[in-house]
């Protein structure tokens, strides 16, 4: 069989490929971007004609792939796990209208936090929609689970999450290929259920509480779950990639004497869990992310075993799991060889150098210093990197679009002047509802759109409203005299700071839009 | 066998392309491998690694245990002492000699470099002059590469150049001379 070398959002990509999909729905966000980016560029994904553009933000990704399933074909939405915050409207509903073509919703959760603003566990939104859920443990499953995922959303006729890790989503291994399947032939829905009016969505809820039982079969049975038995002296219940680091505890440390239950597919198969009482009264939860599995553990087992985890402390509460810290949990005591470092410095990331983001923070920090209480609400992208010195410019940096309304609310309250920084895509994403919250008050807020042509973050994907920043700006009833566009270069800052204070002292929404391409892309365009 | 290695740097320096190198040439020996990475904020101008675990057996961690890796591969020479944790005293540590400072509190070259020559196991060289000096300027990573080769042990120096060349064969013939000769001057070290 071939063998290709993929990091795990490829494996996701190239299982859904061939898995006969017809579609992936997604917007970038680390660490899910890969996947999306994988199909864009795969010679089978163009032949086939899969759709692969981005979409403008989560929620409208998940109800194209919702359309797209609708219409008989099979289809994948992708994001980061704090995406699935802004879809969860779409997808909570899909699991109550049902699907037709196979749905399969990816989310990448980022434990530790390395590119996030929380650890939140996507598992959750799967168990809050009654929906199966897949925890890769490998990439190699990855691979393998995406035709699986797709079947039984075609079977049980529900939408399937699956859940991977930064660790796994940005890690490489060889992968096994097998056979490529057809895509499904186009074959609209003509069922009632996907209109849900109350009537028909009681029916609906109803029809998804009965096929529990069918779900939970399909976990019990799963070849995902499954049970290696190297003794009676502790269970371990490991789920996803938690399953390397204590197979990895085991072959490195020598920790005998286990009895593991290896889970990668969800809801937690209850009989399995139950059955490890029978031998052991201790049972550790190893799972990277937040105590899910934990609770659902003590939950089945009740007094027959003491459950551990990251709720007992035996785990770190917070943070992704690490083969250091699940071999601590098993009383391995790890000893490192030298001392702390003396002669080293912290290395924050930090804006590239010629990027247009760093003008307007330089040009935005000379003008705030006249105004005592000028506070600048941030928002999520490169520009956040605005918050680190040298510029330290930012109050906050909450979620996708808040520097526009948190402005407003502030601005409400009496706060001035109230600036927001946004970025061109993170606009579209979410900051234009917001945008139109404060134009129907005229709240006093001056909103800085800074348009570097690009989603340049995650590594400079299409921006959804390119060219369009101005006009959506006018059309969602910004006076047009207060769109003011500039070019954040240095040697245009004394414009910038005049029209920056000018909109400041203006009473009502202002919208200033400094335009210049990202430094990372036009080193890209340039080579081209 | 078994080598697990640690490759280090700042976001931009290249460190993916001496991993993509090294995890073409695992492949294509049969050996199981998972290389962890680094993707997104970080790679802005922060410190950047990627875990590379190469082995005849199967590999369950993405990520090295502290105190396991066998060889740190340093493109920058402060960035070494992040990653003390994983090192043991008989890990090998191949550095660059020459400092990226673009933070303003970067330790004293002096002190920094006094600190790293405790080590015994360290190769330490300015490979981004070496690289000028074969008018190679963007090939000093595989100047570093060609360094450390005789500590991976678990793949030989012809495989690492076959490797070289599949890499950099969409790049054309120039650049995959250049790579080369790199490679081959960083062994000289």
């Amino acid at each position: 069989m071939e063998k290709t070398l993929l990091l795990g959002d490829e494996a996701v990509a190239l299982g859904a490929i061939y898995a006969g999909l017809s579609g992936v729905y997604a917007y970038p966000g680390t660490p899910s971007t890969e996947i999306t980016e994988f199909i864009q560029n795969n010679p089978l994904a163009k032949q086939r004609n899969i759709h692969s553009k981005w979409s403008t933000n989560e929620k409208t990704a998940m109800e194209a792939a919702l359309g797209m399933s609708y219409a008989g074909k099979r289809a994948l939405v992708c994001m980061k796990h704090v995406g699935m915050n802004v879809c969860a409207d779409a997808f909570i509903n899909s699991a109550v209208t049902g699907v037709n073509g196979g749905l399969v919703v990816l989310a990448a959760d980022d434990p530790s936090m390395h590119s996030s603003q929380n650890e939140q566990d996507s598992r959750f939104y799967g168990k809050f929609a009654m929906i199966p859920i897949f925890e890769p443990s490998n990439q190699q499953e990855a691979f393998d689970m995406m035709k699986v995922a797709f079947e039984l959303s075609e079977k049980l006729q529900e939408p399937v999450l699956m859940r991977v890790v930064t660790r796994l989503a940005h890690s490489r291994a060889a992968v096994e290929i097998d056979d490529v399947k057809e895509m499904n032939a186009f074959n609209p829905s003509t069922s009632r259920g996907w209109v849900l009016l109350p009537g028909i969505a009681k029916k609906q809820y109803a029809a998804l509480i009965e096929k529990q039982t069918e779900i939970k079969a399909a976990a019990e049975k799963s070849v995902y779950n499954r049970t290696e038995n190297y003794g009676n002296d502790l269970a371990v219940v490991a789920c996803g990639i938690g399953y390397n680091y204590v197979k990895e505890a085991v072959e490195n440390y020598g920790v005998k004497g286990i009895k593991l239950l290896k889970i990668s597919q969800y809801p937690l198969p209850e009989q399995a869990v139950l059955s490890l009482t029978k031998d052991c009264k201790k049972i550790l939860v190893v799972e990277d992310g937040q105590p899910v599995v934990e609770e659902d553990v003590k939950r089945i087992v009740g007094d027959k075993a003491e459950v551990l985890g990251r709720l007992t402390g035996d785990l770190p509460r917070q943070g992704e799991l690490t083969p250091d810290a699940v071999a601590q949990a098993f009383g391995v005591k790890i000893e490192e060889d030298f001392k702390p470092a003396q002669n080293l410095a912290n290395r924050p990331p930090q804006l590239c150098q010629g990027c247009g983001h760093r003008d307007v923070y330089g040009a935005l920090k000379e003008v705030i210093t006249k105004y005592e209480n000028a506070r600048v609400f941030g928002d999520i992208g490169c520009y956040t990197l605005g918050a680190l010195p040298p510029f330290q410019a930012l109050a906050s940096c909450v979620d996708m679009g808040a520097s526009i309304t948190m402005a407003k609310g502030a601005a409400d309250a009496g706060l001035f002047p109230a600036i927001a920084v946004i970025g061109d895509s993170t606009f579209t994403h979410s900051g234009m509802t917001g945008l139109l919250d404060a134009v129907n008050e005229n709240a006093n807020i001056t909103v800085i759109i800074s348009d570097n042509l690009t989603t340049g973050m995650t590594g400079g994907q299409d921006s959804a409203g390119l060219n369009k920043y101005e006009a959506i700006c006018i059309g969602l009833g910004v006076d047009p005299q207060h769109v003011r566009v500039v070019v954040p270069m240095p040697k245009n800052m004394p414009e910038i700071t005049r029209i920056i204070e000018e909109e400041i002292n203006y009473n009502g929404v202002s919208v200033i839009i400094p335009r210049r391409e990202c430094m990372q892309t036009l080193k890209r365009h340039k080579k081209k | 066998m078994k080598k697990d290695l640690i490759l280090c740097g700042v976001g931009g320096q290249g460190i993916l392309s001496i991993a993509t190198v090294i995890g073409e040439a695992a492949t294509k020996a049969g050996l199981f491998l998972k290389q962890a990475e680094v993707h997104g904020m970080s790679q802005r101008g922060g410190d950047v690694q990627s875990n590379l675990r190469l082995s005849d057996t199967e590999i369950y961690s993405d990520l090295i245990p502290k105190a396991k890796a066998d060889l740190l591969i340093s493109m920058e020479p402060m960035e070494v002492l992040r990653y003390l944790p994983y090192l043991n005293k008989n890990s090998w540590i191949v550095t660059n000699s020459k400092p990226f400072v673009n933070i303003p509190d970067y330790p004293d070259e002096a002190k920094l470099f006094a600190e790293l020559d405790t080590f015994p196991n360290l190769k330490k060289l300015d490979i981004e002059e070496v690289a000028k000096s074969i008018m190679m300027p963007k090939s000093a990573n595989m100047v570093l590469l060609g360094m450390a080769a005789k500590y991976l042990e678990i793949l030989s120096v012809d495989q690492l150049k076959e490797a070289i060349k599949t890499v950099f064969a969409r790049k054309g013939e120039a650049i995959v001379e250049a790579n080369l000769k790199a490679f081959e001057e960083g062994m000289k070290n």
